[in-house]
């Protein structure tokens, strides 16, 4: 079996600021991490990679330094990585990146199964993935929360998907691409031994020219999405937590509710 | 400091501060209340790989020594003294193996201490053998290709929880210390039970229990180097570890000076925080100034053993005398410098003053290290002469 996972190196969220005046997010100084659902889909990897054996392989489109991204990945585990970095992927948005990562997973082909985090904590669109599986016409099962089984002879996997009011058990065939929620595991930390292969890994390093693919399509002039502004929401005010008995308390909340035109 | 860390101590400090953070803050305060073993955290740090640290690669470890050893038990320590003595206690159970094993011992043990699959321990203490090691009345009695042991041990670190013990015994009374050997005993192995498990003041999420032997049949080839070399394996093994103490004691330190610096510059008392008082800044300069002594001193004793020097026990006593006395200093004054918040277990202080206190006491009581020093003084002056 061969499993992909797509990871995205972003900024440390607790730490991002907006510049008031150009409205853009004020990068540097910010530490890098690996995107933090990406980590549940590495862990899912790995723990398939541990059942059944499989070759896993972690990819990432993003500047150079998204390298540090996957060799960390490595460090938890994963056998290898890739890296897609070019001038002219610079800008994409969710549409560009996803056809600039499908390009690649097409060269990597085959593979049975793909993960991805559910969203990255700065887009936080979730719309890598699923547009992921379209360009590479493969099914997908977005906000899987467990993956009951996967079924290598029959090519199938049975997986939970998080629904706000429940969960729904999917059947796919294989390959597909499951985008993952943080309730699926709890990620590993990197070992010893693998921090220090990751060290010493090789990792791949793809072009624009080394996908091939429409030269227009990749990067800011392949993206539809244009941004008007960006700006940080209003801080959100602190909670008040009622105390006491619970019948006054529970009078208490519903008054204030009716005060509030809530119920 | 700068103590020109390679970058694989780098990583074994930093992967340990992470799990220590990540893993150990949110739960050490009530592991502490409830006296539990930190099982799902030995789980943690066993597949970060750091149990073999100090081991050789050709046994699974990474191939440090006992200075790496060192990195990994003072980050832990900086977080909770008592998870970092359950994964220091393994490597103590670990040495004699490492240090006198055979190679079919070493093969068949490190291996899956290194990978952390099971604890090991050490076991010398006696309810009447403490300091005077040399009055234990635990008895290895030879019968065929089996040693017969007998007695109870005391206060072991892990007891119950290890899988693997290095167990000193007697096997010829009339010999006095020349009389004690080593054995590896398994746990399960029928006749040898685990008895109470002792209420302590600090590191209480840590083990500290008897081992009860009653006609426990070990095969023969558990023996460690030879019949009568049981204080030699004891002594050496304790030479090893007890920089680990100091790392322990310097971790317990430094966590307690982090903790009241954050306090100082927050609390505000006659109208200023704390921290602009220098009363209060003086004795967090001292504090400062005497973990940093006692870390360079515990770093160079560890790379001193690590060099494969004979002559080791000097070093290796100063440095568990001096930066486990700076352990209880430190914890006191940064109990003192939290004032009545600092009495109350919602502040991590009071727990660092009680983890701190052992490290005085165990691995030979610092009456006993500064015996050790003193005697090596007097014989290197005479060597001289
Ligand atoms: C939490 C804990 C964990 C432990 N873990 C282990 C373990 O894993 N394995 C193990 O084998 N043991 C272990 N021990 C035992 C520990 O090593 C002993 O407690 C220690 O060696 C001291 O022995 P003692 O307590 O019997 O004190 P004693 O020897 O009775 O000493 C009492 C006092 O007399 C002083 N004293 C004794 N002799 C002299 C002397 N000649 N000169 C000056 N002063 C002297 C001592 O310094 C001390 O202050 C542990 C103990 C504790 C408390």
């Amino acid at each position: 079996m061969k499993i992909i996972v797509c990871i995205k190196q972003v900024p440390e969220t607790g730490n991002v600021k907006i510049d008031p005046q150009t409205h853009t997010l004020i990068r540097s100084g910010v530490p890098s991490i690996i995107n933090p659902l990406d980590t549940y889909a590495i862990e899912e990897a790995l723990r398939w990679k541990e059942k059944l054996g499989a070759s896993t392989l972690v990819l990432s489109m993003g500047p150079p330094q998204a390298e540090e991204a996957l060799r960390e990945a490595v460090s938890m585990g994963i056998d290898q990585a890739l890296l897609l970095t070019d001038r002219r992927f610079a800008g994409a948005d969710t549409y560009a990146t996803a056809y600039t990562l499908s390009l690649a997973i097409r060269k990597l082909a085959p593979y049975d199964l793909i993960f991805c985090g559910k969203q990255a904590i700065d887009g936080d669109t979730a719309q890598v993935g699923p547009a992921l599986a379209e360009h590479l016409g493969i099914p997908h099962i977005a906000y899987v929360k467990k993956i009951e089984d996967i079924d290598l002879q029959k090519a199938t996997v049975r997986a939970h998907r998080l629904m706000e009011d429940g969960y729904e058990i999917l059947d796919s065939r294989l390959p597909a691409l499951l985008t993952v929620v943080k309730e699926i595991n709890e990620p590993r930390f990197p070992s010893l031994k693998g921090k220090m292969r990751a060290k010493k890994l090789e990792i791949p390093i793809w072009g624009a020219d080394d996908l091939g693919g429409e030269v227009a399509n990749f990067g800011l002039s392949g993206s539809p999405t244009q941004v008007k502004g960006i700006f940080a929401p209003p801080a959100r005010g602190k909670g008040e937590i009622l105390t006491g008995e619970a019948p006054l308390i529970a009078q208490t909340l519903i008054e204030r509710l009716k005060a509030q035109k809530i119920i | 400091m700068d103590y020109f860390l390679t970058e694989e101590q780098i990583m074994i400090r930093d992967l340990a501060r992470k799990i220590a953070q990540e893993k150990i803050l949110p739960v050490r305060a009530e592991l502490d209340e409830r006296e539990e073993f930190p099982w799902p955290i030995i789980q943690c740090l066993a597949e970060a790989d750091l149990f073999g640290v100090y081991l050789p690669e050709e046994y699974g470890g990474c191939g440090g020594g006992c200075f790496e050893l060192c990195l990994a038990v003072e980050e832990l320590s900086r977080v909770c003294g008592g998870v970092a003595v359950s994964y220091a206690a393994s490597a103590l159970g670990a040495f004699p193996i490492l240090l006198f094993g055979n190679a079919q011992q070493k093969e068949r043990y490190l291996p899956e201490i290194a990978q952390g699959k099971k604890l090991a321990a050490f076991a010398l203490t006696e309810a009447n053998a403490g300091s005077d090691a040399g009055g234990i009345q635990t008895t290895a009695r030879l019968e065929g290709d089996e040693y017969v042991l007998n007695g109870t041990k005391q206060w072991i670190t892990n007891g119950g929880e290890a899988h693997i013990y290095t167990v000193i015994a007697m096997t010829d009374r009339s010999k006095g210390s020349r009389g004690a050997s080593a054995f590896i005993v398994e746990k399960g192995t029928p006749g040898f039970s685990f008895g109470k498990k002792e209420k302590k003041m600090g590191i209480r999420s840590s083990a500290t229990r008897e081992l009860v032997f009653t006609d426990c049949r070990i095969p023969k080839e558990n023996l460690l180097a030879k019949e009568g070399m049981g204080f030699m394996v004891a002594m050496k093994t304790l030479d090893n570890s007890r920089p680990g103490i100091g790392a322990q004691a310097v971790g317990i330190a430094q966590g307690a000076l982090d903790e009241a610096l954050d306090y100082a510059r927050e609390r505000v008392q006659f109208g200023k925080p704390i921290s602009s008082f220098q009363a209060i800044q003086h004795m967090m300069a001292d504090m400062a100034t005497q973990i940093e002594a006692a870390r360079a001193l515990t770093y160079a004793a560890a790379r001193y053993i690590d060099s494969g020097a004979k002559d080791v026990s000097k070093v290796s006593a100063m440095a568990k005398v001096f930066a486990s006395d700076v352990a209880m200093n430190v914890t006191t004054q940064a109990v003192q410098i939290l004032g009545g918040y600092g009495y109350m277990r919602e502040y991590p202080v009071e727990k660092m003053m009680r983890d701190a206190k052992i490290t005085q006491i165990y691995e030979g009581t610092n009456q006993i290290q500064r015996n050790v020093i003193a005697l090596s003084l007097i014989k290197e002056r005479a060597q001289k002469r």
